[in-house]
């Protein structure tokens, strides 16, 4: 095949720089020495999911609820300022925020769990109540017009059509979960952040990689994760994936 | 039916309280199309939505077929009134079917009888059931989004509908085609409708009757056409522009206006005896010339028949224009000034001759009303009590 374009020239020197790369990494050992820490990487990558999992999905059956009773016309007076409150929790750093968590909980899974759920709370909340709010008024009037009581206008309509946009802040929330779970190791709830943390403290490079890798691995395929169910969740008109696909 | 009985809206503003609305007392007769039509900010769509509570009223009450709705089920009456929005507010995560059948699915139909509706209602607004059932909002162009609005409003067969500005986004050809598929449909549907517009165009062509509002008060209800012969008052007569005779062109058919018997010539009747019936009844410019079907074929001008001789079939010349019974006086109008004439045969379906059209005839039907108006004192049309 002739090189006819820039991204086929550069095809070329990317497939030799991953080939050299690789046989460097051969030839040095690195996959040998990673592959030592291969059981243990099992063990903490189910550890570090688990923590993810309790976390994000208490963290999903908080925010959401709480997105919807803040964008409720009756609520509207305390939503400007609870959402004002909840950015302001968004610029603590997590560091941060689980070191006030072990203060008040002490050392183990539980206070790191409780760290992470208040940090994956905040996104998912706000793109909860900004894709309620940002419903057009005028198929709100439509549903109100046509009778839909309150309940079924929130899940006939109102959900349904902001559904993307809620779907969207659990991405971010659970990619920022499964990236901070590793600071959890610091107030001893284990994950991959014992690798890491541990590899630094010898000055292990192959031993910090060994936890890094796989937790980049794990916000990957967890993002993708998210990303297919929306693609499977959200209906096809408000879905722009889909109708993209469709096109 | 629907009747407005003091209805009132007062809103608390920051700059103290608005009435957008002042007792508004009217009334649509059963089937009827009534247009509340105003500058923006005049009450009409305040007063539209009063009626099924998206607008709570501050005072007055709604009756709907005799029925006072006040102390009725929110939801019941919404559900029992059909509702088209400018905006057209299909549900964008539903299909088009399940958008149309929403209201009989709220209303706890079985699932048979609300998709068999679902194709009813697809053929009433010509569309394709097949093509479109499955398709969702954002895959249809404005027009059939539209068309759908309205299905999804007549899905429970609801005997009012309320309709706010509902082709106003729509672009003119299509808003007029629309227009006229719905006025078609409602001459079978005979739903009361009351429909706001900005556009005096639109309530001439759609309305039984209009309401004019101004700052929150009724000016004035009255049919079309005696709201365009006699406007109450400056503002309505403003409101209704300089050319509302013109207006009016559009309300009246050529049968209301043609004059009686035409004499006529057969292709066999010789030139002498086209230019003696020229004569006798007056006739200045010329003759028509029938077929045995009485069906014009053609025209014997004044000036061929006094100076040719011969029979009527060699010498004529062709119709220039006709028009229907059904036409409005308006095509009648235009076909004149194009034709630079100022006569017109008219024909029936079949394309007999039935009569003529002047020029004479239609200044002295749209100025009959005018006259008697000069004469008689103007009578209150106004349903407003102050």
């Amino acid at each position: 095949m002739p090189i006819q374009t820039l991204k086929g020239a550069l095809r070329v020197p990317t497939l030799l720089a991953i080939f050299l790369v690789g046989v460097w990494s051969h030839s040095s050992g690195l996959i040998d020495e990673f592959l030592f820490y291969l059981p243990d990487i099992q063990f903490l990558a189910v550890e570090h999911l688990w923590l993810t999992a309790v976390s994000g999905s208490l963290a999903i059956l908080v925010a959401i609820p709480l997105g919807v009773a803040l964008s409720r016309p009756s609520m509207v007076r305390w939503a400007e300022p609870a959402m004002q409150v909840l950015n302001v929790g968004t610029t603590i750093p997590t560091l941060a925020v689980l070191a006030l968590s072990m203060s008040l909980l002490g050392i183990g899974v539980v206070p790191a769990i409780f760290g992470l759920f208040v940090a994956t709370l905040l996104p998912i909340t706000r793109n909860t109540y900004t894709g309620l709010m940002g419903v057009s008024p005028a198929l709100k009037e439509a549903a109100a017009g046509i009778g839909m009581s309150p309940t079924q206008r929130l899940f006939r309509v109102e959900l349904p059509n902001a559904l993307y946009v809620i779907f969207a802040g659990i991405r971010t929330a659970l990619a920022i979960n499964v990236g901070t779970v590793p600071l959890a190791f610091l107030i001893g709830a284990g994950g991959l952040g014992e690798l890491i943390f541990t590899g630094i403290d010898l000055y292990n490079p192959v031993m910090m990689l060994a936890g890094a890798i796989p937790t980049a691995l794990l916000a990957i395929f967890i993002d993708a994760l998210v990303a297919m169910i929306a693609f499977l969740v959200v209906p096809r008109g408000v879905n722009p994936a889909r109708a993209a696909a469709q096109a | 039916m629907i009747r407005l009985d003091n209805l009132t809206k007062v809103f608390d503003t920051p700059k103290g309280a608005v009435v957008a609305a002042d007792h508004i007392n009217m009334e649509v007769p059963s089937g009827e199309i009534c247009i509340l039509l105003g500058p923006s900010g005049c009450g009409k769509t305040t007063t539209l939505k009063m009626i099924n509570r998206i607008i709570r009223p501050t005072s007055g009450k709604v009756f709907i077929d005799g029925e006072d709705t006040t102390g009725m089920d929110t939801q019941t009456l919404r559900r029992n009134i059909g509702y088209v929005i400018q905006q057209i507010g299909l549900f964008p995560n539903m299909t088009i079917e399940e958008n149309i059948t929403i209201v009989p699915r709220l209303l706890g139909w079985d699932k048979a009888k609300y998709r068999e509706r679902a194709r009813e209602l697809m053929a009433m607004i010509a569309l394709e059931p097949d093509a479109f059932l499955k398709r969702y909002p954002n895959e249809l162009s404005g027009g059939q989004q539209q068309r759908i609005g309205v299905a999804r409003a007549l899905a429970a067969d609801p005997p009012v509908m309320l309709m706010d500005e509902p082709f106003g986004a729509i672009d003119p050809i299509n808003r007029a085609v629309i227009q006229d598929e719905f006025l078609k449909m409602q001459q079978e549907l005979k739903k009361t409708i009351m429909f706001v517009s900005h556009d005096i165009d639109e309530a001439v062509k759609m309305g039984d009757r209009i309401a004019i509002f101004r700052d929150g008060h009724l000016v004035q209800y009255a049919p079309p056409d005696e709201l365009l012969a006699d406007p109450n008052d400056a503002f309505v007569e403003s409101f209704l522009g300089e050319d509302r005779a013109l207006k009016r062109l559009n309300l009246v058919k050529v049968q209301e206006v043609i004059g009686g018997e035409l004499a006529t010539v057969t292709p066999s009747d010789s030139l002498e005896t086209a230019l003696e019936r020229l004569d006798d009844y007056g006739y200045q410019h010329a003759i028509v010339m029938v077929n045995e079907k009485h069906q014009p074929i053609g025209i014997i001008p004044r000036s061929v028949a006094q100076v040719s001789r011969g029979i009527c079939h060699d010498h004529a010349q062709q119709v220039p224009a006709t028009v229907q019974l059904e036409d409005d006086l308006r095509k009648a109008v235009s076909l004149m000034l194009a034709q630079d004439v100022t006569w017109l045969p008219c024909i029936d379906k079949e394309g007999r001759l039935c009569g003529q059209i002047t020029q004479r005839d239609m200044t002295h039907h749209l100025g009959a009303r005018f006259r008697a108006q000069q004469d008689v004192s103007r009578p209150t049309r106004l349903l407003v009590e102050d």
